[in-house]
């Protein structure tokens, strides 16, 4: 295990502690990978029923004042004046050769205020770069303090209920904050119904602890959260998308308006026209393997006759879908032909599969 | 009589006459968690202290599985193939990897007994 000495700690540790987790690294935080029951089980319970995760290594900022819409169009390839209040949005912070720096959510609070959800690993460059931004509006950004729950799975709605969280109202990609600094969306990374569920600290662990006494609800470490959203078909930002990748590459233009795919105020407007224009050279696809064996990140993709045609970004075994599962990247021209993956010296044969694996379920409107 | 060695890598190793059965320890499966699938050698393969001779995969990774002993592989446990969770739940009995003839009983001193493995994951 990776000494955890100089790894931010979530304000919830000692209850982690308490319900058995392993902890290791993550985006520079100690994190619970997994919890006594073990990935498989908290992966299945989490499609049964309901799983918490803590996902406070998450940043959340809030984007508030007149110019906070414009502030947001410039930073990200939305029309945030368009959005109306209580609905969020999957966007993405792109460089200006159309490279996607974060993937995140902005969820619009109020008239002057926005509510962006970044990743963990990105947090101080997504910072710097919202500042920077945001310094030329009319507003501010407010990094949030908050413990940062996740509550997934079919009984999450219920579970939510019961426990007095304020939040059948929404529906999927809705959220809203409440006065006493709590920011709640129906949103996830599971592709099962659910909350995302950010708070304050002081009430934090007595929420948590109703959640989790609930026998409907078990907790969910990362490992689990990694297999839940590749079987989801969910990108997971420095593996499926990075800078190197464009929305075009990646298969998500549909989260960007179409009225801001031929130009727009935003960062990298021009190179996204471009890669639109052009057309992708290569698709991010999901992949199952033939066989038994998982197939990770990094294992390099080659047609019938080793010629290299793509990559394996995320790999491993999907426990709901019942076999390996994967996604990465292929050569368009190569999408129709044999496709194997270069694992320990030998070629294993891979199928382009439909994402997600595991259908969605979240609650639409 | 049979007797078990353990090594800092995690391995038992349960000696009957000049053949070794390998396999991991409860406390390497716990560490791992839930494999998925494992990667067995094929017998006859002649190994060297210290070769890769199985690799074992987690939901999340892959981790390899030392030689701790050099000798010749004279079978498999072919029931990994389709139970790898096998080594979950009997790591030290049902879920062994492999069995092997031993080419040096020499390569066994050095090793820990129960008491000395076991204080080392202590």
């Amino acid at each position: 295990m990776a000494d955890t000495g100089e790894l931010k700690q979530l304000p919830l540790k000692s209850l982690h502690e308490a319900a058995g987790a392993k902890f290791g690294g993550f985006a520079g935080w100690s994190m619970p990978l997994t919890y006594p029951a073990g990935v498989m089980k908290e992966h299945l319970h989490c499609r049964d029923a309901a799983g918490l995760f803590d996902i406070s290594h998450m940043k959340l900022f809030a984007v508030s004042g007149p110019g906070a819409a414009a502030a947001l169009a410039r930073a990200c390839p939305i029309d945030p004046r368009a959005l109306p209040i209580g609905q969020a949005k999957y966007t993405f912070f792109l460089d200006e050769n159309g490279g996607i720096l974060d993937d995140l959510i902005v969820t619009r609070t109020g008239e002057e205020r926005f509510i962006v959800v970044a990743n963990a690993g990105n947090a101080d460059a997504d910072e710097a770069q919202l500042r920077a931004v945001a310094s030329a509006f009319d507003c501010t950004v407010e990094p949030l303090d908050r413990v940062f729950l996740a509550l997934q799975g079919p009984a999450a709605a219920q579970v939510a209920a019961d426990a007095g969280i304020d939040g059948a109202d929404l529906v999927f990609m809705q959220g809203k904050e409440t006065d006493d600094g709590w920011f709640i969306s129906r949103s996830g990374y599971t592709g099962e119904d659910g909350f995302e569920i950010a708070l304050p600290a002081g009430v934090a662990r007595a929420v948590a602890e109703r959640l989790i006494g609930d026998e409907r609800v078990e907790w969910v470490g990362l490992a689990a959260r990694d297999s839940l959203r590749l079987e989801a078909g969910l990108c997971l930002h420095g593996q499926d998308i990075t800078s190197e990748t464009n929305p075009v590459d990646a298969g998500l233009l549909w989260a960007i308006p179409k009225g801001l795919r031929s130009g727009g105020d935003f960062i990298g407007a021009s190179a996204l026209e471009k890669a639109i224009s052009d057309g992708p050279a290569r698709k991010r696809v999901g992949l199952k393997p033939e066989g038994r064996q998982p197939v990770r990140a990094g294992a390099a993709l080659v047609d019938g006759d080793g010629n290299a045609v793509g990559m394996v970004t995320s790999g491993g075994f999907g426990p709901s879908f019942g076999s390996p599962v994967a996604m990465g990247y292929v050569s368009v021209e190569a999408k129709e032909k044999p496709i194997l993956a270069e694992v320990r010296g030998n070629r294993l044969p891979l199928q382009i599969h439909p994402l997600p694996f595991q259908p969605h379920r979240q609650r639409k409107g | 009589m049979a007797q078990t060695y353990f090594t800092s890598d995690h391995e038992w190793i349960r000696v009957e006459g000049d053949v070794a059965t390998v396999g991991i320890t409860n406390y390497a499966q716990e560490q791992l968690g839930d494999l998925v699938f494992v990667e067995l050698p094929e017998t006859g393969r002649a190994i060297a202290k210290g070769d890769t001779v199985v690799v074992v995969e987690s939901v999340k990774a892959a981790s390899d599985v030392y030689a701790p002993i050099a000798g010749e592989i004279t079978e498999v446990n072919d029931t990994l193939s389709s139970d790898p969770a096998l080594v979950n739940s009997a790591a030290e009995s049902g879920g062994w990897l492999w069995k092997m003839k031993l080419t040096d009983a020499a390569d066994l001193d050095g090793l820990m007994d129960r008491a000395a493995y076991d204080a080392t994951t202590a």
